[in-house]
């Protein structure tokens, strides 16, 4: 201990404190400052960059989830009027075949209705016709026959078989 | 130290070791050329081994000490010293300034003022004309010494070192370029594993300048010491004083409240005050001593260990001529070496040492928290 303080060079003190001071508060300014604040600048840049970085990631992440729900919904949407489509395909299908059968019905009732008119109407033509012709030939066929009484009896015989028949 | 590893990369890793080992090689090669000479050959091998051992004994002694010119080597068959002179500076009732080579290595009196001085194992004394040291007079000596001068030079190296880191940075934007990818890992690692951690994310940037510049101060001393040139700064008791005072003092003024309550009431509410007052009769002077005794470890640390590594180292070397045979030289050469290395670590690690527990101290000076939970 002795010797430590012994060997305490005053001078040597003196210099390195003030040489060391001068130091200090010349490398603070030129040197410590400087070079601490680019480099927290540097670090707040980087932390920057990567939250931003996470953030479009965070945000492409919502985006696409969000693209897949679209999906997902057109999906659904496009099921849907699928289905709906095919309903009423089907509907207008059932329901045009229903209404061509009834329709169908309609008209072959009608028709069997006309055709029973037109026939019925053929029918009293025909026999009105036939009722005519008869006459006429009767008419005619007594003209001549009554021409004479013979042949007259004889017409008159046959015509009545014929009735008969 | 991890991620100052990482950030290096091989290359640099490559010089860093290339230029140690020259350095180291450099070192021996220059111990080897300086001592011990066989100038008297009628003495018998034990008186030789003696006279090289008391030779090695005195240039470790010189080596340790600081010396008012920058002396280098002499050349012992001619007497002729190599180096350079540094201005004497003394206070002695009015100021003296001369070159220390009118000494002419503590062999003339210098005439300065109508007062004599006269430089005596490496101590200047005020003599009379005959050369008779005057008791009574005390100059004080504020000489450029060989240390300051070397901390002059280290100091401007280093300021020239963080300046051009400093540019760099303006240079790449935000990225260092040149030295400062070397310095950048360094500073980074003090900040985020020595101040942060021990002082808080709160207050750390006001110690900053301190603890850079200290670590950094007394790495370069301490590398400086390991080159062949030899000034060990961190190994004078002045310097390591001066460090040392300044983390007192800036603990002692940067100090809050807390710190101050910690040291007069250091139970808190634990126990009923009429308790605490034959406690405190023992515990707050011993806490209050507790504050200088932090710092005055920090100086005896730090000088005691370089200035160990340094005999060690030095008489490892020495030791290599003692043996002066194959064997012998070659094993001490071989610890020698191994040393040189683990001195370089030293040399860092006293740095991290000197600046971790700056920083612990100034942590508890800042510290906000009740000490109650601490106990």
């Amino acid at each position: 201990m002795e010797k430590l303080i012994e060997e305490f060079s005053v001078g040597l003190f003196f210099w390195q404190t003030v040489l060391f001071i001068a130091l200090i508060f010349l490398l603070r300014k030129f040197a410590w400052k400087p070079i601490l604040n680019a480099v927290i600048e540097r670090e707040e840049k980087i932390e920057g960059a990567l939250k931003a970085a996470e953030e479009a990631e965070n945000k492409m992440k919502e985006l696409s989830a969000n693209n897949e729900k679209i999906l997902a919904d057109a999906r659904v949407e496009r099921e849907n009027i699928l289905k709906d489509g095919r309903s009423i395909k089907e509907k207008m299908i059932a329901d045009a075949k229903s209404q061509a059968s009834t329709e169908a019905e309609k008209i072959i009732t009608s028709a069997k209705e006309q055709i029973n008119i037109e026939k019925m109407k053929a029918m009293t033509e025909i026999k009105n016709q036939v009722a005519d012709i008869s006459i006429e030939m009767a008419e005619k066929i007594l003209r001549t026959e009554l021409k004479d009484a013979k042949n007259q009896k004889k017409l008159i015989e046959e015509a009545l078989k014929k009735q008969i028949n | 130290m991890h991620r100052f590893l990482k950030t290096m990369n091989l290359e640099m890793a490559k010089k860093l070791v290339i230029s140690v080992l020259i350095v180291l090689v450099a070192n021996f090669l220059w111990a080897s050329a300086s001592p011990v000479k066989d100038t008297v050959s009628t003495y018998t091998a034990e008186e030789k081994a003696d006279q090289k051992k008391s030779k090695i004994k005195e240039d470790i002694k010189h080596h340790l000490q600081d010396s008012h010119d920058f002396h280098l080597f002499t050349d012992e068959t001619t007497g002729k010293h190599y180096g350079f002179p540094l201005p004497v500076i003394l206070w002695d009732e009015e100021l003296h300034v001369f070159m220390s080579s009118e000494f002419h290595h503590g062999e003339s009196i210098v005439q300065s003022k109508d007062k004599y001085y006269e430089l005596h194992h490496g101590k200047i004394h005020r003599t009379d004309e005959s050369g008779n040291i005057i008791e009574s007079a005390h100059p004080i000596d504020f000489s450029i010494t060989k240390n300051v001068f070397m901390i002059m030079v280290i100091s401007l190296m280093l300021f020239i070192m963080l300046f051009r880191t400093n540019k760099s940075y303006k240079k790449r934007g935000h990225l260092p370029s040149g030295i400062g990818r070397f310095i950048e890992p360094i500073i980074l690692y003090v900040r985020d594993d020595i101040a942060i951690p021990n002082i808080g994310k709160k207050h750390y940037r006001k110690y900053m300048g301190f603890l850079l510049t200290v670590f950094f101060f007394v790495w370069l001393v301490n590398l400086f010491g390991l080159t062949p040139i030899g000034v060990n700064i961190t190994n004078n008791i002045a310097v390591t004083f001066c460090l040392a005072l300044l983390t007192y003092l800036i603990t002692i003024f940067t100090a809050k409240k807390t710190y101050w309550l910690h040291l007069i009431d250091p139970l808190g509410n634990t126990m009923p005050w009429i308790a605490k007052i034959p406690l405190y009769i023992l515990l707050v002077p011993i806490e209050l001593l507790g504050t200088i005794i932090k710092p005055f470890s920090l100086m005896i640390r730090l000088y005691a260990n370089i200035t160990a590594g340094h005999i060690v180292l030095m008489s490892l070397i020495g030791m290599m001529f003692v043996f002066n045979n194959w064997i012998g030289s070659s094993l001490s050469f071989l610890l020698a070496f191994t040393l040189g290395i683990l001195e370089l670590l030293v040399a860092a690690l006293q740095a991290y040492i000197f600046t971790m527990l700056s920083a612990v101290y100034f942590g508890s000076a800042v510290a906000e928290h009740e000490h109650d939970e601490e106990h």
